[in-house]
Parts: structure tokens; sequence; C-alpha cells
């Protein structure tokens, strides 16, 4: 009787749990599918994929929307490793002067709120005329991202055994060498995850590009924000399924490139 | 040495002055431009301005904060307890898997989400009626403060909740076993043993919740049509309307302020716990 009430508790607690959970994401999975839904039906009256036709139009704002947020991502990607990789490897070898003052300004920009320092980003490239430009938002998304990759790419360095290093250069490798072919492809699962996770805050990025990129920039999440206001639940619904798909990917597929290993030196 | 050191330097300087250009520096031009007039001078009317104008969204932007930051570690502790207290295997691994959904999803997702969730017709009503526990014609949103908080503590929680399980899982199990051989019951174990000792790693998780929910500006403006106004919705409206720069790096100021506030919190409570780290 007692193992009964408990499963029938345990239960409860984790479907409400489960509803919570999946719910709002259900909510937007059946507003992506809907062609006609009103109140006070409590499903949609017709099902269909006609917004989709109308999203993934060729000539539509959708698919130029998702391209500059695909080119803004990997560019931001880009300027973030050939920072980060250099610095995190400085910074993991830790003969480094003002090691942690150096540390505290890469969490800078996530220790602060940030929305009061992109309207001054903005007026500052508004005098440089890169206001509105792909330039200016991948400016933006890279501070962003440092934080990151700078801080994944010094725990992933940590993690790389100084001995091999040494090793290497004992057999006649050049300092270069040894960082090529021992030191960087011993991290590279670190820094892979870091240019995952990198990519994946600058296509969801919002509030950096809402200020800088206006007027002619307009990413996935603008676009999506925009049909959103208007009351396009449609489009604005599969836009958001299309960034929700490598967002949960990610989460799932974490552990597999951060391993434990590179996660406890986090911050160190 | 010194060259290596030197050269070390070299290697971190062009990431740093990108943070430097790009983040320190519209940071110090925010606070200064929060204390100048328009023709120049020092002064604190952009202040006087602000607090007149947005005097209770101050406040209601603090109230929400602070309630979601919590409602998120309440939770976390919750979930990561059950974790490593929970004696069924199977609703352990359950919640293992499921509690970490929302970890990434960006937080414009999370409105959009939120904004048909909680609608009055949305599917949260729509399941409500159909179980009989309310009727649909009578119910009300959440669409409104209630809904901010709501998307606030199911976006962070995972974030708080993992760290927090994270700091549970490497603990020493022997005094949870010894105080449960004793007889204690699991929650005093939780808030008696497990609690004091991942304290530390979730104020931290918390403390980065609580800065990050005071710079999204998309949920505010998507769940609750941003009235009444958190601090980012009232700042984007100050640029975009009025380029008033004074006002909105004065109520960027008391954005900052907040969070020196939660910072000193945790100073203080180090320093009261005897300096632990």
């Amino acid at each position: 009787m007692r193992t009964a009430i408990g499963w029938l508790l345990r239960g409860g607690a984790l479907g409400c749990l489960a509803f919570l959970i999946f719910g709002p994401i259900a909510n937007l999975a059946l507003w992506a599918v809907a062609v006609r839904w009103y109140f006070p039906y409590k499903l949609p009256l017709v099902y269909g994929f006609k917004y989709w036709h109308e999203v993934f139009d060729p000539r539509g704002d959708a698919i130029e929307s998702l391209s500059t947020s695909l080119f803004i991502a990997l560019f931001t990607v880009a300027a973030c490793l050939a920072l980060a990789v250099p610095a995190g490897y400085a910074l993991a070898r830790g003969r480094l002067p003002w090691r942690g003052g150096i540390l505290l300004a890469f969490l800078l920009p996530q220790a602060m709120p940030s929305l009061a320092v992109y309207f001054n980003v903005a007026h500052i490239f508004y005098s440089l005329g890169l206001n509105g430009t792909i330039t200016g938002v991948v400016l933006v998304h890279t501070v962003h991202g440092l934080v990151f990759a700078v801080w994944i790419a010094a725990a992933a360095f940590t993690a790389v055994d100084h001995e091999l290093e040494l090793a290497a250069r004992n057999i006649g490798a050049s300092a270069l060498g040894s960082f090529f072919t021992v030191t960087l492809p011993l991290a590279a699962p670190g820094i892979m995850a870091s240019a995952i996770f990198v990519f994946l805050e600058s296509l969801d990025e919002f509030t950096g590009t809402y200020f800088v990129g206006v007027p002619d920039v307009v990413t996935l999440p603008l676009l999506m924000f925009t049909a959103s206001v208007a009351g396009n639940y449609q489009i604005a619904a599969i836009t958001a399924l299309i960034l929700l798909v490598p967002s949960v990917g990610f989460m799932l597929f974490i552990e597999r490139f951060l391993k434990a290993d590179v996660l406890a030196k986090v911050g160190g | 040495m010194r060259e290596a050191r030197l050269f070390m330097l070299l290697l971190v300087l062009p990431a740093l002055s990108v943070v430097l250009a790009l983040f320190v520096y519209p940071l110090g031009l925010s606070l200064a431009s929060a204390f100048t007039a328009k023709d120049g001078t020092a002064t604190l009317e952009n202040f006087a301005k602000t607090y007149q104008l947005y005097g209770d969204d101050i406040l209601f932007t603090f109230l929400i904060v602070a309630v979601s930051t919590v409602v998120i570690g309440a939770l976390a502790a919750a979930i990561g307890g059950y974790l490593i207290l929970g004696e069924n295997p199977r609703a352990v691994a359950f919640l293992k898997w499921l509690y970490r959904w929302p970890l990434f999803i960006p937080f414009i997702v999370a409105a959009q989400c939120m904004r048909t969730f909680l609608a009055k017709n949305g599917l949260m009503n729509n399941t409500f009626d159909s179980l009989g526990l309310i009727n649909l014609q009578s119910a009300v949103g959440l669409l409104d403060w209630r809904g901010i908080i709501v998307t606030f503590v199911w976006k962070q929680t995972p974030f708080v909740a993992l760290l927090v399980a994270g700091a549970m899982a490497s603990l020493d199990r022997s005094t949870m076993e010894a105080a449960r051989n004793l007889g204690a019951g699991r929650v005093r174990i939780l808030v008696e043993i497990v609690l004091p000792q991942v304290a530390q790693v979730m104020v931290v998780g918390l403390i980065l919740s609580f800065v990050t929910m005071l710079s999204v500006l998309s949920v505010p403006i998507m769940v609750s049509g941003g009235s009444p106004a958190m601090l980012t919705v009232d700042m984007a409206f100050r640029i975009n309307s009025y380029g008033d720069y004074g006002t909105a790096n004065a109520l960027g100021f008391i954005s900052y302020a907040m969070t020196g506030i939660a910072a000193w919190v945790y100073l203080r409570r180090g320093v009261s716990g005897g300096g632990r780290p």
C-alpha cells in the first residue's frame, strides 16, 4: 500500500514537471503546424504546412534571415577562436602577469547586465558607420562569445598534460610544431565544444543585434520577434523551431564534447 | 623567463583589447553619461527624471527578478536533492533526463513558447479545462508579471540545477549515509547536510541568473506586452523613441547597482562564513 502511494506521488510530481517543461514546447509545435486555430477551440481546426511554404519560400524573408544568421554565426566563431585559442593557451600555462585581473575582464560581459552596454556600443558604432552592418553585429557577438570561448579554451588547455609538450620539444619539435601536433589536437574536443557554444550563442543572440543591427541586419531572432509582436504566431513558431532544434541537439550531445575532466577545470 | 611572460601576454592581448574596446569602454561611457547633463556638466538630474518616470518600474523589476531567483534556487535545490537522495533509480534517471531540456533554449524562443502556453486560450488553460479543473470561459491568462516569472524560472532553473547537481555529486556521501543511519529524513539531510556544502556554487549560479534576467529584453516585451515594464523595456524605449541616452544610462546604472547589491551579498556571505572559498 505504501509503495503504491509512493508511486502515485512520484508519478504525479514527475508528470506535472514534464507537463510544465514540455507543455510550452508542445504549444509552439502545435502553432507551427496549425493553419487555422482560434478561441475557444482547444486544438487547431486545420493542420497543414501552408506557413512552412511561406517561411521557406526562397524569395521570402526567412531564408534571407537564416543565411544572415548563419553567416554572422560562422564569422563570430572564427573571430572568437582566433582570439580565444592563444588567450586560452596563455591563461592555461599560467606564467602570466595579472592573470586574475585578465580572467576577470573576460568574465565581465557575463557578470554585468549587458543591455545598457549594447546601446552605448550602438552609439559608438553609429559614429564609425558600423551600425546596421554585418561587421558590427559580428563584433558584438564576438565579445559576448569570448567569455565562454576563453574560459572553455583555458580549461581545455589546462587538461592537456604539459609533460607531453615538453616530451615533443625534447625530441626536437619546435614550440609552434609541438603546439599544433600535440597540444591543439589533445585540446580539440574542448575547443570544439566552445565553437559550438559560440555558434549557438550567436545564432540565438537578440538584444545586441536589436540595437546594433537595425535597420539592415535582420537575423532569425529579430524576424521571429517581429512576427510574434505582429501576431503572426505560425511564422513566429516555425522560426522559433528552427532556433530550437540546434539548441536542444546541443543539450543532448554536450557531454560527448565536454568531458568531465575539462568541465572540472572551467574557471580554474 | 621574462621573454616567455611577455610572449604569453602578447597571446592574450588581442582578445583582451576586444573586450576592453567593446565592453569595458562602452560600460565606462554608460556610467559617465548617466551623470552628465545634455550640456556636458556633471549632474544628478537624469536620476531625478528616472525616479519620477520609472520609480515603479525599478521596484517592479527588482521584485520580479528577486522572486524568480528565490524560486529558481528552491527548485534547483529540490531537483539536485532528489537526484542525489532519491531512492527510486528509475524516477531519478527520468528526472535527470527531464530537467535539462530548457537549458540552451534561447530566451526569445522561451518567450514565444510561453506567450502561447500561458495565454487565456493557451495549452495550459485548455488542458486544465479538459481535466475539469477550471472553466475556460471564465479563465484568465498569465501574460503579465506572473508570466515573466514563469518564463524566467522555466529557462534558468536547469542552469542552476545543473551546477548544483554537479556540486552535490562530488560531495562525500559518508556523512549523508551516517545521518540516514541515525534516522534523519531525506529533507532534513538535504537542508542540514547537503545544501550548506553546495551553497557557494548555488549562490554563483543564482547571481549569474540574476544578471541574465536583468539583461533580457525579449521576455518582458513578448510575455507581458511590456506593461508594467521592466527596466530593459524602459531603456529600449528611451533610446528608440527619444534618443535620450542620459535617462537610459541612468536606468542602466540602476541595473548595475542591483547587480552590485547581489555581488555584495555574495561577498559578505563569504566573509561571514569565515572566508571559505
